[in-house]
């Protein structure tokens, strides 16, 4: 449910470090609540985006939520396949439907997410 | 302080079955099962079995019945037959939409009010408000569940349960005593999702049974329950009106493009001077269907600007047949002619639409506007 390898923020986005890089997604568990997503509102490449702070949105057929950076910095590739195909993000939300990738300003900021045993608790779904 | 939600005789089975409940008008119900897009595809290619237990059900009964309710709604309820049912709204002495319902003529003078749940109360205070001596008004809201079986399937699955041949109910008639899996019901051809077929009022104690039935009679042409997100889509897609979204007491019966369930001719009826006056002073304001670019969604209260005016939207939807992000709102007079551009603000962006003729979706077709 959730992978080990990534880092949770409690609004439910995963950052996964990727040598000097970030990429980043939204969780099962988000992705299972919002239940068929329709709509995902992703910055461009080479915005600025800043921990904690609404980076984009999504919308499911009854709701629309904001996206939460989990670490600050410039966005250098964002998934152009999530504007057509925004379904994969309740199939595949941890692999096929990654947002972005982020060169990051401060890692350190990763350090302040949740590993996935705390967020899994976190989501009231105790040890996965 | 909030009070407890109610709950419809099938509370438990949904639960069971895993469904997602919301609170909606005061009612703890299911808003989907499976998933939304996946109960919508149901309806419109096989069947979904929704339950719309908390409507509510007025009878209206004694020799005045039927002047006493022609007095109350916009449509000519002296048109209806026994065993037929009319779809009207019910206004205030200003044309304000305060419910639409369908009126059941269940005999000569006994009729069923079926109203929405969020106004059951509101529509129960006004009715015996307005009441004579002579008629007697019974909120059976209580006693009867109601079961909406819908999608072109729906007849093949409900005729396996009973052996009166419901095909043979027109749209909009309906069969009282119906025995559909053991218990009597009211078998109503009647919906809110724009395909074919049916309401099933159910005394509230065997709509478990039925509920269940109905499932396992339906299983091999896949059918699903559905929740009210699938009916909601739905009826958006129909181009069907809700009640509290698309028209409320500050809009009139005109203005939502329900003039014809406005009946100016027959006799007097509450509202029917601002009607008339409305009708010749022309409307300044209507609800129009719409479609946009993209795929971001326009909700309920979100800007229209549209030839230099502003509008609201409010109703709107990505929906899964029509496959594009649709919605209704008020535009001004100048904006209502199918193909004109319009714009939706989106969270601080404007997005492109085009006006849009309704309904967005029809049985058999596959288009949007």
């Amino acid at each position: 449910m959730y992978p080990k390898e990534l880092r949770y923020s409690k609004e439910h986005e995963w950052a996964k470090l990727e040598g000097s890089r970030v990429r980043v997604g939204i969780t099962k568990f988000a992705a299972d609540r919002l239940s068929d997503i329709v709509y995902v509102e992703l910055p461009s490449v080479g915005a600025e985006i800043k921990f904690m702070e609404p980076f984009g949105v999504v919308e499911s057929v009854k709701a629309v939520s904001d996206l939460y950076a989990p670490v600050s910095g410039k966005v250098v590739e964002t998934n152009a396949g999530l504007a057509d195909k925004p379904e994969v993000l309740n199939t595949d939300p941890y692999d096929a439907a990654w947002m972005l990738v982020v060169e990051p300003s401060n890692p350190a900021e990763l350090e302040q997410l949740l590993d996935a045993n705390a967020y899994a608790a976190h989501v009231g779904e105790g040890q996965s | 302080m909030s009070e407890a939600l109610k709950r419809t005789p099938l509370h438990r089975l949904h639960t069971a079955a895993g469904a997602r409940m919301v609170p909606f008008a005061g009612w703890d119900m299911p808003v989907q099962y499976a998933g939304i897009i996946q109960e919508h595809v149901a309806v419109r290619t096989r069947a979904g079995l929704f339950d719309v237990s908390h409507m509510g059900e007025i009878r209206v009964i004694g020799p005045a019945a039927m002047a006493f309710v022609q007095r109350l709604v916009t449509n000519d309820v002296s048109r209806l037959a026994v065993t037929q049912a009319l779809y009207t709204p019910m206004c205030t002495p200003d044309a304000g939409v305060i419910d639409d319902l369908l009126v059941y003529r269940l005999a000569e003078a006994d009729l069923m009010l079926v109203v929405n749940a969020a106004n059951t109360a509101e529509d129960l205070a006004w009715i015996r408000d307005h009441a004579s001596p002579d008629v007697r008004i019974v909120d059976r809201s209580d006693e009867i569940a109601l079961l909406a079986l819908q999608g072109p399937r729906a007849l093949g699955i409900l005729q396996r349960l009973t052996a009166t041949p419901v095909g043979d109910i027109r749209y909009y008639w309906f069969r009282p005593d119906v025995e559909v899996a053991g218990r009597t019901v009211i078998v109503s051809r009647t919906g809110y999702t724009g395909e074919d077929g049916f309401e099933l009022y159910a005394p509230a104690e065997a709509a478990p049974h039925l509920w269940e039935a109905l499932l396992e009679a339906g299983r091999a042409d896949g059918l699903i329950p559905a929740g009210l997100g699938a009916r909601d889509t739905l009826r958006l897609e129909a181009g069907l009106l809700l009640h509290g979204a698309d028209m409320d007491k500050t809009t009139t019966p005109l203005e939502v493009g329900l003039g014809w369930t406005v009946k100016l001719d027959k006799d007097t009826f509450v509202g029917v001077d601002a009607l008339r006056r409305q009708k010749t002073d022309g409307l300044a304001r209507r609800l129009v269907g719409f479609v946009l670019e993209g795929r971001s969604i326009a909700r309920h209260g979100f800007p229209i600007r549209c030839d230099g005016a502003d509008g609201r939207v409010t109703s709107g939807s990505f929906t899964p047949t029509v496959e594009k992000s649709i919605g209704l709102g008020f535009v001004p007079p100048a904006c209502v002619a199918p193909g004109r551009p319009l714009s939706v603000e989106i969270r601080g962006r404007a997005v492109p639409g085009t006006v849009v003729k309704l309904p967005f979706y029809r049985r058999g077709q596959k288009s949007a506007g």
